[in-house]
């Protein structure tokens, strides 16, 4: 029961050099795994790869021993670095949370969200506030495994424990696979229960 | 969220000037609607009589009331413009959904006719297309709406392409939506604007042209109250000093090309999600 990527190669097109070199790396069902590398190293598109954004130009993501699925609901989400494009900015909140299934109201409160902002547009939240909105989308998805790319790099200490609470307790509730991405080696170490170096990992 | 009693702002006015340019188009062209065959009866004591209180607008060499006759044309022209641009905007919509999501092979076709379409001068081209559909109402107005739809489709093109690579897009097909349901919730929503904004902007130029084909006489009939032929009609009398019969139709068109330029620039600003809070 894992997601592993398996001697992953990527590179943009064929005339750019590799981002990714023969990386291997595999999430257990219930563990919190942190990658950590410094700017420019390839942690989003290692991200866009895991959850099936794109495809690797050799090796293989594997889920559960399957290759991810291309169509339907993927298992695995994704949650972006930057939320104001990850949200319609033409739909109000409820219908970005209603997208991807029904609303909890204890999920809601417990990430901070305010029943009002529910009837607000995306350019009316802040960044923090629609970053909220995101972890709340992807959560109430069902999905398994959750990719978390610097999901709280926006956010002041507190939010950012707040969140990481919300996001931890409910993948141990729900054994949920979770990789966060960061380039904050404390923070790192004090969700995950495995830390990778991705400059060590390939190469 | 208090309600400050204060001077409405800028957006609030916004609407109410575009609602009354609206309403000023509206009631031309229903006035021009209404108004009977009989109201331009032919009569050879009024001919040729300058501008008055009875006849606004004069009158000409077959003593019809210039003002009247007008508004007529004003409301054939609506017509003809109106129906023209919606054609002309939905084939832009489609074309331009269909280059954007569509393979590369189509996208390269239509790029490449939207490129052939507006090489051609549009006169040229709907004299062509109105020639060879037999003149009338009929071939004008499709002339207009086959040379109408480029730039509002690659605008749309454009736009789509652009929506294609936004994240929430990739978020929604991820989460299992289907290609049906992306395209009616997330994409066309956006194009609602590009859409009205387009149509709108199309409109003048399509007044025009049919103004203007139909003034070198290969639109509508000559029986028609339309105002290129009124136009073309003042010209043989514009040498005799009567000056009013092309003067003053001719100012009533660019009023009502303006007011419909400047309604279409409104709703532009009103649509826009980014203006909300002004």
């Amino acid at each position: 029961m894992a997601l592993e990527a398996k001697n992953v190669y990527f590179r943009y097109n064929k005339k750019q050099p590799w981002v990714l070199e023969d990386c291997t790396l595999h999430v257990e069902k219930g563990e919190c795994l942190a990658i950590f590398a410094p700017s420019g190293y390839g942690k989003t598109t290692l991200a866009m790869l895991l959850s099936g954004y794109h495809k690797p130009t050799k090796g293989q993501i594997l889920l559960e021993n399957n290759p991810l699925p291309q169509n339907g609901i993927c298992p695995v989400r994704l949650i972006y670095q930057h939320p104001e494009k990850a949200v319609n900015p033409c739909w109000q909140m409820r219908r970005v949370l209603e997208e991807s299934g029904t609303l909890r109201e204890e999920l809601l409160d417990a990430l901070g969200i305010e029943p009002a902002w529910l009837n607000r547009f995306a350019h009316e939240l802040s960044g923090g506030e629609l970053q909220r909105f995101c972890v709340a989308r992807a959560l109430l998805s069902g999905a398994d495994y959750l990719i978390c790319d610097e999901i709280s790099t926006m956010l002041d200490v507190i939010t950012q424990a707040q969140l990481w609470n919300v996001v931890l307790s409910e993948a141990a509730k729900r054994s949920m696979g979770v990789v966060a991405i960061t380039h904050n080696r404390h923070l790192a170490e004090r969700i995950a229960t495995r830390v990778v170096d991705l400059p060590n990992m390939d190469k | 969220m208090k309600k400050h009693k204060t001077a409405p702002n800028r957006r609030t006015k916004l609407v109410i000037w575009t609602s009354i340019m609206a309403l000023a188009l509206i009631a031309v062209y229903i006035l021009g609607i209404f108004i009977p065959d009989t109201a331009v009866f032919s009569s050879f004591l009024n001919a040729k009589q300058p501008p008055s209180f009875k006849h606004l607008f004069g009158t000409d060499a077959l003593g019809r009331d210039i003002f009247l006759r007008t508004l007529k044309g004003m409301a054939v022209s609506m017509t003809v413009g109106i129906a023209a641009s919606l054609i002309s905007a939905v084939i832009a919509i489609i074309v331009g959904i269909a280059a954007a999501t569509g393979s590369k092979a189509a996208d390269a076709f239509v790029n490449w006719l939207i490129d052939l379409v507006m090489s051609v001068p549009h006169t040229i081209l709907i004299i062509l297309i109105s020639f060879a559909l037999g003149r009338g109402l009929k071939g004008l107005l499709i002339g207009i709406a086959a040379t109408h739809w480029c730039s509002l489709a690659r605008l749309i093109r454009g736009e789509v392409l652009q929506l294609r690579a936004q994240h929430y897009i990739a978020v929604s097909r991820r989460l299992g939506k289907s290609h049906g349901w992306i395209l009616t919730h997330h994409l066309l929503p956006h194009l609602i604007p590009q859409f009205f904004v387009g149509l709108v902007l199309m409109l003048p130029h399509a007044i025009l042209h049919e103004a203007s084909i139909s003034f070198l006489g290969f639109g509508l009939s000559p029986e028609q109250p339309a105002i290129g032929i009124i136009l073309s009609e003042s010209m043989r009398y514009l040498s005799a000093g009567m000056w009013w019969q092309a003067v003053l139709p001719g100012l009533v068109l660019v009023l009502m090309v303006l007011l419909v330029e400047q309604t279409g620039e409104h709703l532009q600003t009103i649509l826009n999600p980014y203006s909300v809070q002004q």
